[in-house]
């Protein structure tokens, strides 16, 4: 059993948790992922490390609440504990050499590209992050990236904070500028990072991005989390999760991303009927 | 006197349609009247020919004289010196082509229920034993095992009756390994795992779960910084393999890995549980062993309307146990011989770019196979008839077609060597690494083979571990 020791909602569906988990601690990595089930008989969902406390030995996760698991880890409270958390699984984001990249996140995978975005100025590397929200009132880590970043940039859907527009159009922009990157690594919805992609292909700006799909075990065993990458396929848990942008195949890894959606939902409904029926 | 029948007690079992809908235990195990029955057909054989088919090296005919005698418990006590999971194998070992394809009475007829009366003797003595189990003497050695699965569990509990200090690391959340994600529950109940995992605790071995070795702790962690003095590998089969055609990302492909994980140990066949898997409708099976029959019989009771083996050679060739096939057969699963896989269909609506169904599976282009010359196995080479092409209709398919070693390992330890196909280069009589001090045995070195070889594996380097730490 794992303890929650610190537990606060960013928005109203992101909820960031720190879990005791010394020996996850002491090994983890900007990049790489854990896997966790909140209860007996609970699903096991990947989820990747937000941040790490080696002294204290927490973990930190930030989630969106999208489903029955994440509702039902939602609701567990500071103190309290889930069942089962393990890792950090995956290869951890590739720093060395960089000297100026460009980070760009999306809704929730801000939470994961943070900790890159921090490493890498930790080690003296140029950081442009651009970031973007659907709205105000979903924006996360504000403060944290604008500390780890020479430059930010935040973009909202709908204009009501920061620019009005997507990271593409900014990300656009500076390569237009002539910017060069050792690196443009993004992190967020999968549809976002198909078009970052789309928009450095033609400057040919090296990009990565990191992939986090369907998984049961997280350590090279089902075969779930395949991806077609370069033609070939790769798992995203033992291979990944950071990939070559140009060679992914996005629109497969969408569709695949999609596969249990129904079940999803009903599973989602259940678990909040479940707590309604409690409160 | 002994039975001179010519055929074993039939084993009770389950009926066929029944069976085939729900997930409970297919063979429903000897009565105690059976199995005395069936061991008055042994005749003691002074040499033992049995005991030279058996991975394990089971004192046979010594445990059978004593179901003769009606002493169920000595029976077991007989067996447990030899092998630390008489309950499992009992049920999933190929006795066909081990232990029962040496006994003289298969010379004239069938040869004697083995693998049947083991597995009475174990469920006896899960069943009426209430004695506690003493915990050896404690030697002051730790040693590490790497995974709970076959090779692991054999290899801890040998380990631990010397008294060794054991500890065994589990990836996934319950130990067990292959037995309780691969193996389902109506071919072995996991109960049954559970009780053979209990009984090595209570002989003192440690099982940590949720610990991934290679990444949470390294091979050098445990040996430099943690006191672990030997380590085992076991940590089985890995990455599964894909045939490399066109349509296998589509949704409704999956690894048989998956397919059986998400119903044996995340139990999808549950109607309550949280994990997704797809029923119904009709599925194909890729493949020809005994993971395939596996897979099969799951996605059968799970609701398929239509359940079909493709498999690129003849019923001879396949590689599935006997007994698992036939239960196939009659269960109703269809086998497609002869038949090799060129491409999965997907659905896609090009007026609706938003239809869920876009990229689901919906049938499979076969072309047929005939035998050509044997390759160098000896197994008839399959080629294809040009033009012969074909298409099913399918929801699901599921690739039983092989696994390649797990890399979390090799990757991140310095001086274990593989070979060109993944696996752990080991010296076969003791199971020694290239690195000083580590052991393998089970999948992790051959690729995917059996439980009891596994289990052999693990006695095998239990044995060489002891010798090494007893220098």
């Amino acid at each position: 059993m794992f303890e929650i020791v610190n537990k606060k909602e960013l928005n109203p569906t992101v909820t960031m948790m720190d879990i005791k988990a010394p020996l996850v601690a002491k090994k983890a990595q900007a990049g790489q992922f854990i896997i966790l089930r909140v209860d007996e008989d609970g699903e096991r969902i990947p989820l990747t490390v937000a941040g790490y406390d080696r002294e204290n030995g927490t973990v930190k996760i930030i989630f969106q609440i999208v489903g029955g698991t994440t509702e039902r880890l939602n609701h567990k409270q500071q103190g309290d504990f889930i069942q089962d958390f393990v890792g950090p699984l995956g290869k951890e984001t590739k720093v060395d050499g960089l000297k100026k990249v460009c980070i760009v996140g999306g809704g929730v995978g801000c939470a994961i590209a943070l900790p890159v975005a921090q490493r890498l100025h930790e080690l003296g590397c140029e950081v442009h992050s651009i970031i973007g929200f659907r709205s105000k009132d979903l924006l996360i880590l504000e403060d944290e990236f604008k500390a780890a970043s020479d430059k930010l940039t935040i973009m909202t859907d709908d204009g009501s904070y920061g620019e009005k527009g997507l990271v593409t159009e900014p990300l656009k922009q500076a390569l237009e500028n002539g910017e060069k990157y050792d690196e443009v690594i993004t992190i967020g919805p999968l549809i976002m990072m198909k078009f970052v992609v789309a928009t450095t292909k033609p400057f040919d700006q090296k990009t990565t991005v990191s992939m986090n799909p369907i998984m049961i075990d997280g350590t090279g065993m089902c075969g779930g989390c395949r991806l077609t990458v370069g033609g070939e396929t790769k798992f995203a848990c033992v291979d990944g999760p950071d990939f070559d942008g140009f060679l992914v195949d996005f629109d497969e890894a969408m569709a695949r991303s999609v596969m249990y959606k129904d079940f999803e939902r009903k599973e989602h409904e259940e678990a909040c009927n479940l707590f309604k029926g409690v409160e | 006197m002994p039975n001179m029948s010519p055929n074993k007690n039939p084993m009770p079992s389950q009926e066929p349609l029944v069976r085939a809908k729900n997930f409970f235990e297919v063979a429903t195990g000897y009565s105690k009247e059976t199995a005395i029955d069936e061991a008055l057909r042994c005749l003691n054989c002074k040499n033992m020919p049995c005991v030279s088919g058996c991975p394990v090296k089971i004192h046979i005919p010594e445990f059978i004289a004593k179901i003769k005698e009606g002493e169920f418990e000595e029976a077991y006590q007989i067996i447990s010196k030899s092998s630390s999971l008489p309950a499992v194998c009992g049920r999933v070992c190929p006795q066909e082509s081990q232990c029962e394809s040496k006994c003289v009475r298969g010379i004239k007829g069938e040869p004697v229920g083995i693998g049947r009366l083991e597995r009475f003797v174990a469920d006896w003595h899960n069943e009426h034993y209430n004695g506690e189990i003493q915990k050896p003497q404690s030697n002051g050695h730790k040693v590490a095992v790497i995974g709970s699965g076959p090779s692991g569990l054999t290899c801890a509990g040998d380990l631990a009756k010397k008294g060794y200090d054991v500890t065994v690391f589990e990836a996934l959340h319950l130990a067990g390994g292959v037995l309780v994600y691969g193996i389902p529950e109506f071919r072995l109940p996991k109960k049954i795992v559970a009780k053979e995992v209990d009984t090595l605790k209570q002989l003192g071995v440690k099982v940590e779960t949720n610990v991934v070795i290679g990444k949470t702790i390294t091979v050098d962690e445990l040996m430099n910084e943690m006191g672990f003095e030997a380590v085992f590998i076991g940590s089985g089969a890995g990455l599964p393999r894909f045939m490399n055609i066109p349509g296998e990302s589509l949704k409704g492909v999956y690894s048989a890995n998956e397919f059986l994980t998400r119903s044996n140990l995340m139990k999808a066949y549950n109607d309550d549980s949280h994990t997704p898997i797809m029923k119904g409708g009709k599925v194909a099976v890729v493949g020809g062993g005994n993971v395939a029959m596996d897979a099969a019989r799951t996605a059968l009771r799970l609701g398929a309307d239509k359940v079909y083996i493709v498999y690129r050679r003849s019923m001879e060739e396949l590689p599935a146990r006997k007994e698992e096939v036939e239960h196939a057969i009659e269960e109703g699963i269809e086998f497609k011989l002869l038949n090799n896989p060129v491409k999965i269909l997907g659905y896609n609506n090009p007026d609706d770019k938003r239809d869920m169904k876009n990229g689901c599976v919906i049938g499979m282009e076969c072309v047929q196979m005939e035998l050509g010359e044997p390759d160098e196995k000896g197994r008839r080479r399959p080629i294809e008839i040009e033009g012969s092409n074909f298409t099913i209709d399918l929801d699901t398919v599921i690739m039983a077609i092989g696994t390649s070693p797990n890399p979390l390992i090799k990757s991140t330890t310095e001086g274990l060597d593989v070979n060109n196909r993944g696996g752990i280069i080991v010296e076969e009589a003791t199971g020694a690494t290239t690195k000083q001090g580590v052991y393998a045995g089970g999948d992790a070195v051959t690729g995917a083979a059996t439980v009891i070889l596994a289990m052999g594996a693990g006695k095998t380097a239990a044995e060489a571990i002891d010798e090494y730490l007893s220098k």
